[in-house]
């Protein structure tokens, strides 16, 4: 009897405790008060914040702002400029590159930045196994640069410290995109203090020279990283504190952003940009596309070894339509497989127009008047380039309908669905790529080169032209800007005759912020930094 | 009878988990998996193993105390999953505190007024209650307390510009500790949703259960003895309400805080909860499979437990015994 | 969530019956439940929703899959009672379409459970011994589980779609039915008629299903009716993850995961489909409650 009684006392004391807690409602004038702090609502936590391990954007968002890279992309486009290397030269037909770096920046664990520090980074990533015997994968240093040491097609022979400031790279091959490369985020320097100390941990804790420090993390709900008082730009950065806060649907974090609760938020829903604008308090940002979204034929199939059923198909598919329904007018229809802003871009190329009727002509003389049954691959998640995958494949499904094309959509769960669509168990399937360095290379080698249409494929149209094989290895080596625009330019040409794909949109994802958030601009890698980022009220 | 149970649901849990399709070296790489990043990434992970072998360690290392690590974050499960669980436990604690206050309090004054229209009220509300889709629930009172009225936040465990730093990680508990008051109440107003969502289900249970359990006792002869003797009405409902009310919510007690640590996913993915059901549903679809593995094992032993200490309860407090001492 | 919820063991109904004379059992216990107000009530919400299930598309001037972009997103109107969805797809009809699939769903998975669980359980209860060991072993551990977690690496496994979530259902209900049926077995075995078969030497099969199967029966049935409605919770639960139904079929739960995204700009769109669930479910527990009334007075404890 005791035990009960202590206990409903107990009950009743929280309960009353909690509504009068409840009752003094209001503002916790307590939160904050650590000077600007600025809130990012983003879709998901970071799996681990060392960028080199990693190959997702919600750890770069991060480390982006903890650590630099050698060169960058400039603010608001993927051209590159300097960073920690102030300027550089390229000498042996573009084999050797030497940079200079800058001299007075230190690492936040007050180490000196210098051309040791680059060096061990680069010997990290090179010797994938350790002395430890422990195996790290760094996955993009392997895909950008060939692999690592010892490896076949690895491309950097050598990383030098030449003196302090200065640091030697010695190429195998000359590579077209090299500069690019070295500007992605998990290219980014490490202190190789706080790796030698504890590389476990660096995953968890990174320091390195950027304008913000790491400072703790909540698993699963937020990362807080603090202003760089000694960052080597003067003046910078203007905030004091970023949280980054995960809160998993868009709606909920428009909620969140709505009620004052976030100051910035990633993955709007594209329905919901119109609230946005409607709203004083909120500002509504895009991000200028450097994606495409694609539906991809497999031309191993039946019937899509036919050319023109491909092209009846590019005719069948409303671009506007998709955009106006799923994208909110936010997203511009894609003829080419590269986005319009990146250097390359056909642009005199002819979309195939959305004309059914010349769908069905197209179809007739293939022999397809009757039509046919299709299994028709459809992403469960929401992607960069593609919001809902499931619902853009109904919209197609029921335009394929009117010219006799039955689709059955198929969309199991997200990774076996890479696989299925890499192993080419699909006739049709979505997908779509965020490009990484800015370079044509990285989207039409590869998505469509027939180096990636062997199983597990990347290009999952397995299209196998030697002609544009043979353009696309041409300009991988050429390393003259001018020469490899015009190789580009024809292989787009070539990529819109074959029409492996029907390449959809485009996306410009829309973000949106508090209005008192300035200087915010939304990078098209994806992530931001937040550097020059202000708070105003 | 633990122990068996334990090793049985470790072989299910690890042979479903390895029958997924995908590996979690896509998972991770996503449209970037191409074949050598994936051989590589595979090959760090130990998972070119047989998997007789693969779950024979799986077997060793839980026995010497090691939960593997979670693939995707690299970190051990057993360092990573104690704030997840502590969330989900403080939500369920609350959902349970709710059901039992206002389920007692229901299922009583319906006893009380048996055969009345409050009686028909509460039952109705009860038969609603138990029926209702919790995700909806949740997403309904989303829109209208958080959206429409914005009294309360619709998301998350605390505001993010609280300065606070989790101990154990229950915030409720943190936040005495540190004496921090601001974030007790922020705690609470981010609890309430959640918690009323979850706790709809055992509340209507409850008050089920007292009611039926309160009118046997109101045909019992001390009650129309006590009434007679003129003791207060409201005094006797209440103490021996409360007394028999106690043997039925230490059942559903046991029964739904299991239930409610494994089921929580949906509350936890509409209010953005970080815990555990989140957790173990995105390891599931990230193949992280030492998460998922241990991760449902962990759980399991807390739900097997709680239901032992349930029925050890039980034995102590034998409502015959009760009766003979009155 | 807690998927297993609506089990009450300790139910009470509202109305009480008298008894009265009686000619046959089940006559009796017909004309109980017709007099029994809630079971009443839940039996007219089943049957109202496999009326509109079934007539559905004589009913609708709209399919549950008929697009149109200028109609996205309206409010509730003449023309669309419920609204019209993202897609400019009427709601009103998704919603009864989303009907047939969830009774059906929820049907093939409970009937699935019981003839599992019910095989299961006779053999445990019936031999006893080691197979009574292993197969309780197999109840507990899977009671051990988490039960929407299971389901949802079931489903992982063998892929998200609608059929493949109802097996994940089926088989997390196999042990409330494989249980039941297991102490109801235990209990008959010690029925004096029994036990007198067994001294005349009838054959094993025979007193199965002579004398226990037929006396078993009705918890079952108690317990499947309340198992449909924890069975259509579970199938819009899964839904609502992305496990279950795939598009375009006009499932509930699915439909109320759409909506998340229009929260703000169109509630409608999460209202229906989330009333269809709760008034189905209700349905069939009121049902399920009514039966326990009337059959198995033994269930009231």
């Amino acid at each position: 009897m005791k035990i009960h009684k202590s206990l409903w006392i107990a009950i009743g004391f929280v309960l009353v405790l909690s509504t009068v807690l409840a009752g003094c409602g209001g503002g916790g004038s307590n939160a904050g008060g650590q000077g600007k702090t600025l809130i990012y609502g983003r879709g998901a936590d970071s799996p681990k914040l060392d960028p080199a391990l990693v190959t997702d954007g919600e750890s770069f968002r991060v480390t982006e702002n903890v650590m630099e890279t050698l060169v960058d992309y400039e603010k608001d486009s993927m051209d590159v400029r300097p960073a920690l290397a102030t300027k550089w030269e390229t000498s042996d037909g573009g084999k050797t590159w030497t940079f200079h770096l800058r001299k007075d920046v230190k690492f936040h664990d007050g180490t000196d930045f210098n051309a040791e520090a680059v060096v061990f980074n680069f010997e990290r990533w090179m010797n994938q196994e350790h002395k430890s015997g422990k195996k790290d994968d760094f996955t993009y240093y392997a895909s950008m640069f060939g692999g690592f040491k010892g490896d076949e097609g690895h491309l950097i022979e050598s990383v030098k410290a030449v003196d302090d400031y200065t640091v030697e790279f010695k190429l195998k091959e000359p590579q077209g995109p090299f500069l690019q490369n070295l500007a992605m985020s998990p290219f980014a320097i490490a202190s190789p203090k706080a790796v030698k100390e504890d590389p476990g941990k660096f995953a968890q804790h990174p320091v390195g020279t950027g304008p913000f420090k790491f400072k703790s993390w909540k698993k699963g709900d937020s990362i807080t990283i603090v202003k760089n008082e000694d960052y080597w730009q003067k003046g910078l950065p203007k905030l004091d504190q970023v949280i980054f806060k995960s809160i998993p649907d868009n709606s909920a974090r428009l909620t969140a952003l709505q009620s004052g609760d976030i100051d910035v938020m990633d993955g709007l829903n594209p329905d919901d940009a119109k609230t946005v604008e409607q709203n004083d308090k909120l500002q509504l940002f895009k991000r200028p596309p450097n994606n495409v979204g694609y539906l991809a034929f497999n031309m191993e199939e039946k019937p899509f070894d036919d050319k023109k059923v491909r092209q009846a198909i590019n005719h069948a598919v409303n671009k506007e339509g998709l955009i106006k329904s799923f994208y909110a007018d936010l997203a511009e229809p894609a003829k080419n497989p590269m986005p319009p802003s990146m250097w390359g871009y056909n642009d005199e190329i002819e979309p195939y127009e959305y004309n059914l009727e010349k769908a069905k002509k197209l179809l007739k003389e293939a022999g397809y008047e009757d039509g046919f049954e299709v299994e028709f691959y459809a992403m469960p998640e929401p992607r960069p380039y593609m919001p809902d995958g499931k619902k853009i494949a109904e919209y197609i499904q029921a335009d394929l309908k009117k010219i006799g094309i039955k689709a059955k959509i198929v969309s199991p769960e997200w990774q076996s669905y890479l696989e299925a669509t890499e192993e080419g168990k699909h006739d049709m399937a979505l997908l779509g790529w965020t490009g990484d360095n800015g370079d044509p290379d990285n989207f039409l080698y590869v998505l469509l080169d027939k180096d990636n249409a062997r199983i597990p494929a990347q290009n999952i149209a397995f299209y196998k032209s030697d002609k544009l094989h043979d353009i696309l290895i041409k300009a991988q080596r050429e390393t003259d800007k001018a020469k490899r625009t015009e190789l580009y330019k024809e292989a787009q040409e070539i990529i819109r005759e074959d029409a492996p794909w029907v390449p959809l949109v485009h996306a410009t994802p829309p973000l949106a912020a508090q209005s008192y958030v300035k200087n915010y601009v939304p990078h098209p890698k994806g992530s931001d930094s937040l550097a020059e980022v202000d708070i105003q009220k | 009878m633990l122990i068996p149970v334990l090793i049985g649901m470790s072989i299910i849990t690890f042979f479903i988990v390895h029958a997924i399709p995908g590996s979690p070296a896509k998972a991770i790489l996503g449209e970037r998996a191409t074949p050598e990043a994936v051989e590589r990434l595979e090959k760090s992970m130990g998972l070119n193993d047989p998997l007789y072998i693969q779950y024979f360690r799986y077997l060793g290392n839980i026995l010497q105390g090691d939960l593997g690590t979670s693939v995707k974050t690299g970190r051990p499960v057993l360092e990573e999953i104690g704030p997840y669980l502590a969330a989900t436990f403080e939500l369920a604690l609350f959902a349970m505190l709710i059901a039992i206050f206002f389920g007692v309090n229901l299922g009583i004054i319906s006893a009380w007024r048996h055969n009345s229209t409050v009686d028909y009220g509460s039952m109705v509300i009860a038969l609603i209650g138990v029926s209702m889709p919790v995700f909806w629930l949740g997403l309904m009172e989303q829109w209208i307390f958080a959206q429409e009225l914005d009294w309360l936040p619709s998301n998350g465990r605390m505001d993010p510009r609280m300065f606070f730093e989790p101990i154990t990680h229950f915030y409720f508990l943190d936040a005495l500790i540190q004496g921090n008051f601001y974030a007790l109440q922020d705690a609470f107003n981010h609890i309430l949703l959640p918690a009323v969502a979850l706790g709809t289900i055992p509340m209507a249970i409850i008050a089920r259960m007292t009611r039926s359990s309160m009118l046997e006792v109101m045909r019992s002869d001390y009650i129309r003895t006590a009434r007679a003797k003129g003791v207060g009405e409201t005094l006797i409902i209440y103490k021996h309400a409360l007394k028999n009310a106690f043997i039925p919510i230490v059942t559903v007690f046991g029964l739904q805080m299991g239930l409610l640590l494994g089921g929580a996913i949906l509350t936890e993915t509409i209010f953005s909860w970080p815990g555990v059901g989140r957790y173990l549903y995105d390891a599931i679809h990230s193949r992280d499979y030492a998460v998922v593995q241990s991760g449902i094992l962990v759980v399991a032993t807390i739900f097997v437990v709680i239901n032992l200490i349930v029925d050890l309860l039980y034995a102590y407090i034998d409502p015959r015994i009760q009766y003979g001492k009155e | 969530m807690s998927m297993n919820a609506p089990t009450m063991p300790n139910q009470e109904s509202v109305t009480e019956t008298k008894p009265e004379q009686m000619d046959s059992p089940f006559r009796d216990s017909m004309r109980a439940l017709l007099r029994h107000r809630s079971a009443m009530i839940g039996g007219g919400i089943i049957l109202f929703f496999i009326l509109i299930a079934l007539i559905a598309p004589l009913l609708l001037p709209f399919g549950y899959n008929q697009i149109d972009a200028d109609a996205r997103l309206q409010a509730p109107s003449a023309e669309h009672w419920f609204g019209t969805d993202d897609f400019g797809r009427d709601i009103f009809a998704r919603v009864i379409y989303g009907a047939r699939i969830s009774l059906w769903v929820g049907f093939f998975a409970i009937t699935g459970s019981i003839v599992v669980g019910s095989v299961l359980g006779l053999i445990a209860g019936f031999y006893g011994g080691w197979r009574d060991t292993l197969i309780s072993r197999f109840f507990d551990i899977l009671l051990a589980f988490p039960a929407i977690l299971l389901a949802i690496a079931i489903v992982a496994m063998l892929g998200p779609g609608l059929e493949n979530a109802m097996y994940a259902i089926a088989i997390i209900n196999v042990p409330t039915f494989g249980r039941l049926m297991r102490s109801r077995v235990l209990a008959v075995k010690q029925e004096d008629y029994v036990l007198a078969a067994r001294a005349i030497g009838m054959k094993n099969s025979r007193i199965l299903f002579r004398h226990i199967l037929p006396n078993s029966w009705t918890p079952i049935m108690v317990q499947g009716t309340l198992g449909f409605a924890t069975a259509v919770l579970e199938a819009a639960a899964l839904g609502f993850i992305g496990m279950g139904a795939q598009p375009p079929e006009p499932e509930w739960g699915k439909m109320l995961s759409d909506s998340r995204a229009f929260i703000q700009s169109a509630p409608w769109t999460m209202v229906f489909p989330g009333l269809a669930i709760m008034l189905t479910v209700l349905g069939f527990n009121l049902l399920g409650d009514g039966l326990r009334d009337v059959l198995d007075p033994r269930m009231k404890q």
